[in-house]
């Protein structure tokens, strides 16, 4: 029998607390009513083959605008899909490519006459998309499905898929054309069960697909890593670099102060580098490199530039420097927050969230996409300086949502400048990690992180209910516990919560598009709803399915114990999880200890406490997970 | 029935005079059953191979080898303990260690498509794609079984045979569907083998026949021993010729079925079944069986290694009085001739057949073994 404890204290102080936070003070270009579909938030960048144009991949206004690259005026704006993502040009430069992240489809665009000519469906949420050296093959990765897909690249027509890293999405071809090599967002499903099912490292991979065969031909391990983003090589092949996240997930997060949360790095391959490949820090003790998304090397492989989001920062790298260091320190040189003074030649401060990255061919010129600042940063590469800075919409006004957005992305607020929000919740998502965040005591409470989107009206916060209300979770708790330096004044918070509460669930993907179910999915969700076992014994109210994840979002925002409770947990009563997307966000159980969907009940409920689950067969089994997929 | 039907020798008219009972005598030797029409081969004809075998002595893991599967230039062997890779002339073997969901590899299938390789072993399913090897099981995943007795990958779809039914992964969904005595008409559920197609997809199940699948329409077909249980042939290619179907081998709309009581061929419309003593079969105990196409195909047995050619028939094997290489050749009139040979698969349990070109690999109880086809 379920212990059940609602939760109804707190909210009124909580709001008290609210209201005094909205009337301190803020930024005067706050403008509440301003409507956010104005904002563009660059986030790719291609430069034509010639030079001449700049095409700039617009996520929020969901467009590609054309820009004349040497007076920056808008050539043309080009409408695209839901949530675009991924951007590239074909090897001739005729073709511009875009993926929709929302409505799985891919817009082709002809750069001669800058329209659209085909929108083809892929997969589930594609990002990257690279066509082959001789336009033959697009491949395209996409991040919920965990593969690559490779499609014919006059038709559209899917070929097939390749078994890639987990939240596929970023693709580089190789200078030579023989290999494309795909990473991944999320890190993989532990392969070997340890003792501490809990409590593993991350591991991440490069995917090297043989584009003669269209198939993994390798899998270049990744060790600690999670979150791998763009991928760059030199233009002779000899040198590779990715940008990454080390986090250290196995030691509380109270050593944020010593440098043991998380690390921001290079991971360097190649025949300049050796057989193996080099681990190579970008922070130094005082500033971190916090979120490296994109990463190119100069044309003439003098530097190597990575746009760093969480520090608002572009790093150039000294790549003979670098090199040398690589060189000589072998391996993973994590630990050693020293070691970028051998190699960083400077830290140039752009917009907010810088993303996206292109060099000009002659390298003298580097744009930088400033997502949240809707500009485009024009770096003279041998000053080491912003030259000029694009405005893409010539905004007067800033809304609260945007400034909730700005802060979530920032890592200004941290101790050093290590973490902000999107550090663990990755494009507003969450990073498939366990974490220990030490509020409940050294080595207690081993926590899941979890996906944000729809969490709105989820509360009571936290695995254990302990946080009534998202400015709580957001406010004295993130600042307390996560940044340890800085506090957010009144406004700050409250556009932060308001930005939190808006994430939206993507589309469901395991939804029919008709609105029907299934055979599975019904037959699951008759399972989900019973109230009788097969054995004609009624299910108490607490151990039924849809009593404890009922309403909308899946849950009744009121604790129970379900058996699943570790020594190493202060306490056995936890809040029943929203199910929203539920399929998207392994592992699973407060304590990420269920692997997948499976292990919840296989594994983790053999007194039927989550739940009357014991009597069903493997294909009822099956038919549950089917319907609980499309919530 | 999960228990292996004894062997029963039943002579003289059961029924009718128009009704002639066939012997079914599992240890009966292939003795000439001739036809008057019948054409004698040439020994040479039929093809001759060098056997270079591999145990533990020259880099195998284990000498227990249940599966082999050629991936290009590269050989699979699934053994009793672990993966073994056999790529520019070095094995290199994966265990549990790397991933693998269990150290005795039962089955092996290529999807062809995306290079991946997929492992059917005694705990659970597992895939090789470029390296990293990704587990399934029956606590993990929706798989109906950790024993997996076979695998075979069709477009986006893997369909696995196991002690407790058959499944379908769809490896763009993740979505699993399994095949059961509550959805198919499979009495009994301990399903040794599957050979999927486009168009049909076969399962060979333990003491419930012939299961057949047709993609299009989603129905499903049984094919029984139209003698039952009964260890008799009443009338010879009325049907499968026994229950306990062990391997399946469906090809050029084909399908090669293998029992531990002879063998079948089906084409759609007629069955012609196979037994020592009116074919060049060694043993009527088949445990692999693989079609090269709609007229040739081989035969792994407790006996030794077969081929038919559509008419004549070859075995390979060491000898069953002292050990020593053997090749006979039976022509269609029965007339068997020994052939002059210096090698042999590794030992005349066989258990698994794939083809590379013209050559043939073996998985035996005691080894695998490269037949490389010698010119003639």
């Amino acid at each position: 029998m379920s212990r059940r404890i609602p939760i109804a204290a707190g909210i009124a102080a909580c709001a008290t607390l609210l209201l005094a936070l909205a009337l301190s003070t803020h930024p005067p270009v706050r403008a509440a009513e301003a409507d956010d579909e104005q904002y563009a938030s660059p986030l790719e960048l291609q430069l034509s083959p010639d030079g001449a144009r700049l095409y700039v991949l617009c996520q929020q206004s969901e467009e590609v605008r054309v820009l004349d690259a040497a007076t920056h005026t808008t050539i043309k704006t080009i409408a695209v899909g839901r949530v675009p993502r991924g951007l590239s040009l074909s090897p001739d430069g005729a073709r511009l490519f875009v993926t929709n992240s929302w409505d799985d489809t891919l817009s082709v665009i002809d750069t001669r006459k800058l329209t659209v000519t085909a929108t083809w469906p892929v997969g589930a949420e594609p990002s990257g998309v690279v066509e082959d050296r001789a336009c033959k093959r697009l491949y395209v990765a996409n991040r919920i499905s965990n593969d690559v897909a490779v499609l014919d690249a006059l038709t559209g027509v899917e070929e097939k898929r390749l078994a890639a890293g987990r939240g596929a999405s970023y693709l580089t071809l190789s200078p030579d054309g023989s290999r494309i090599y795909a990473t991944h967002v999320y890190p993989n499903p532990p392969r070997v069960r340890t003792e501490l099912d809990n409590r593993t490292a991350p591991e991440s991979e490069i995917t090297v697909i043989d584009t003669a065969r269209a198939v993994v031909v390798d899998r270049m391990p990744l060790h600690r890593i999670a979150g791998v983003f763009h991928l760059a090589f030199s233009s002779d092949g000899r040198l590779g670099v990715v940008a990454e996240y080390h986090p250290k997930n196995l030691v509380p997060i109270a050593h944020l102060e010593h440098g043991g949360y998380v690390d921001y790095t290079l991971t360097l391959f190649g025949a300049d580098v050796g057989k193996a490949s080099v681990e190579i820090p970008l922070d130094e003790l005082e500033r971190y490199a916090s979120r490296p998304f994109g990463v190119l090397i100069s044309p003439d492989k003098s530097r190597i530039f990575v746009s760093c989001g969480g520090s608002e920062t572009v790093m150039a790298i000294d790549v003979p420097r670098l090199l040398q260091y690589a060189r000589t320190h072998p391996g993973s040189n994590v630990q050693d927050l020293a070691a970028s003074a051998h190699y960083v030649a400077a830290r140039i401060p752009v917009g907010r969230d810088p993303r996206g990255l292109a060099i000009s061919r002659d390298g003298r010129r580097l744009f930088v996409a400033n997502r949240l600042d809707d500009t485009i940063s024009v770096i003279d590469v041998s000053k080491n300086r912003v030259a000029s800075t694009i405005v893409l919409n010539g905004l007067k006004t800033i809304t609260a949502m945007r400034l909730g957005e700005q802060t979530f992305y920032t890592s200004s607020y941290s101790f050093q400048g290590q973490i902000g929000c999107a550090s663990c919740h990755i494009d507003s998502t969450f990073d498939a990690i366990t974490w220990n965040l030490e509020p409940s005591g050294f080595g207690r409470d081993i926590v899941s992180n979890k996906l944000l989107e729809g969490i709105k009206d989820t509360g009571p916060y936290k695995w254990n209910g302990g946080n009534p209300n998202i400015p709580t979770e957001c406010g004295p708790r993130t600042e307390k516990y996560f940044w340890r330096s800085e506090n957010y004044d009144g406004l700050t918070l409250a556009d932060l919560a308001l930005y939190v509460r808006s994430l939206a669930p993507r589309p469901n993907r395991w939804r029919l598009a008709n609105g029907e179910q299934t055979p599975a999915q019904e037959r699951g969700q008759a399972i989900f709803e019973r109230s009788v076992d097969k054995f004609k014994k009624p299910i108490t109210e607490g151990n039924r399915c849809s009593y404890c994840h009922s309403g909308p979002n899946g849950t009744n925002h009121q604790l129970f114990d379900v058996g699943t409770h570790k020594p190493t947990d202060n306490s056995a009563l936890l809040k029943s999880a929203q199910l929203n997307n539920i399929a998207l966000h392994a592992p699973y159980l407060h304590d990420g200890s269920a692997h997948t969907l499976e292990e919840i009940w296989t594994v983790y409920n053999p007194d039927d406490k989550h739940g009357r689950t014991n009597d069903l067969t493997k294909d009822e089994l099956n038919d549950l997970i089917e319907y609980l997929r499309t919530r | 029935m999960k228990k292996l039907a004894l062997k029963t020798i039943l002579i003289g008219a059961a029924f009718s005079a128009v009704a002639p009972v066939y012997v079914v005598a599992q240890a009966a030797p292939a003795t000439a059953q001739m036809s008057a029409q019948a054409v004698t081969v040439a020994p040479q004809k039929l093809p001759r191979f060098r056997f270079e075998n591999f145990t533990t002595a020259n880099g195998l893991p284990d000498n227990h080898v249940y599966s082999v599967l050629v991936d290009g230039e590269r050989i699979w062997a699934g053994t009793d303990n672990g993966l073994a890779l056999y790529d520019h002339h070095t094995w290199k073997t994966f265990t549990t260690a790397d991933g693998l969901a269990h150290r005795a590899v039962l089955s092996l299938a290529l999807d062809k498509r995306t290079g991946d390789v997929w492992a059917g072993t005694m705990g659970g399913l597992s895939r090789i794609s470029g390296g990293r090897i990704d587990s399934f099981t029956q606590l993990t995943s929706g798989l109906s079984n950790d024993v997996v007795y076979g695998v075979s990958v069709e477009g986006e779809n893997v369909w696995v045979a196991t002690a407790a039914g058959g499944c379908r992964l769809n490896t763009r969904t993740g979505q699993w569907t399994l095949y059961n005595e509550r959805n198919t008409p499979m009495n009994e559920i301990w399903v040794y083998a599957v050979s999927a197609a486009p168009d049909k997809v076969y399962y060979a199940v333990w003491g419930s026949g012939l299961l057949e699948y047709t993609q299009k329409t989603g129905r499903w077909d049984k094919y029984d021993d139209p003698d039952g249980e009964n260890e008799i042939v009443l009338f010879k290619d009325q049907g499968l010729i026994h229950e306990i179907v062990t391997s399946v081998s469906y090809v050029d709309n084909i399908v090669w079925a293998a029992t531990y009581f002879g063998d079948s061929r089906y084409d759609g419309r007629y069955w012609h079944n196979f037994l020592t003593k009116d074919s060049g079969l060694p043993s009527n105990f088949t445990n692999t069986i693989k079609g090269v196409d709609a007229t040739h195909c081989w035969f792994g047995t407790d006996r030794g290694l077969a081929y038919y050619d559509g008419t004549n028939w070859a075995v390979y094997r060491p000898s069953l009085k002292d050990g020593k290489p053997e090749m006979t050749v039976r022509d269609a009139a029965g007339k068997v001739t020994p052939v002059t040979v210096t090698t042999a698969p590794a030992h005349n349990y066989i258990l698994g057949i794939d083809f590379q070109g013209n050559d043939i690999w073996v998985a035996t109880a005691k080894g695998l073994s490269h037949g490389i086809r010698e010119k003639q």
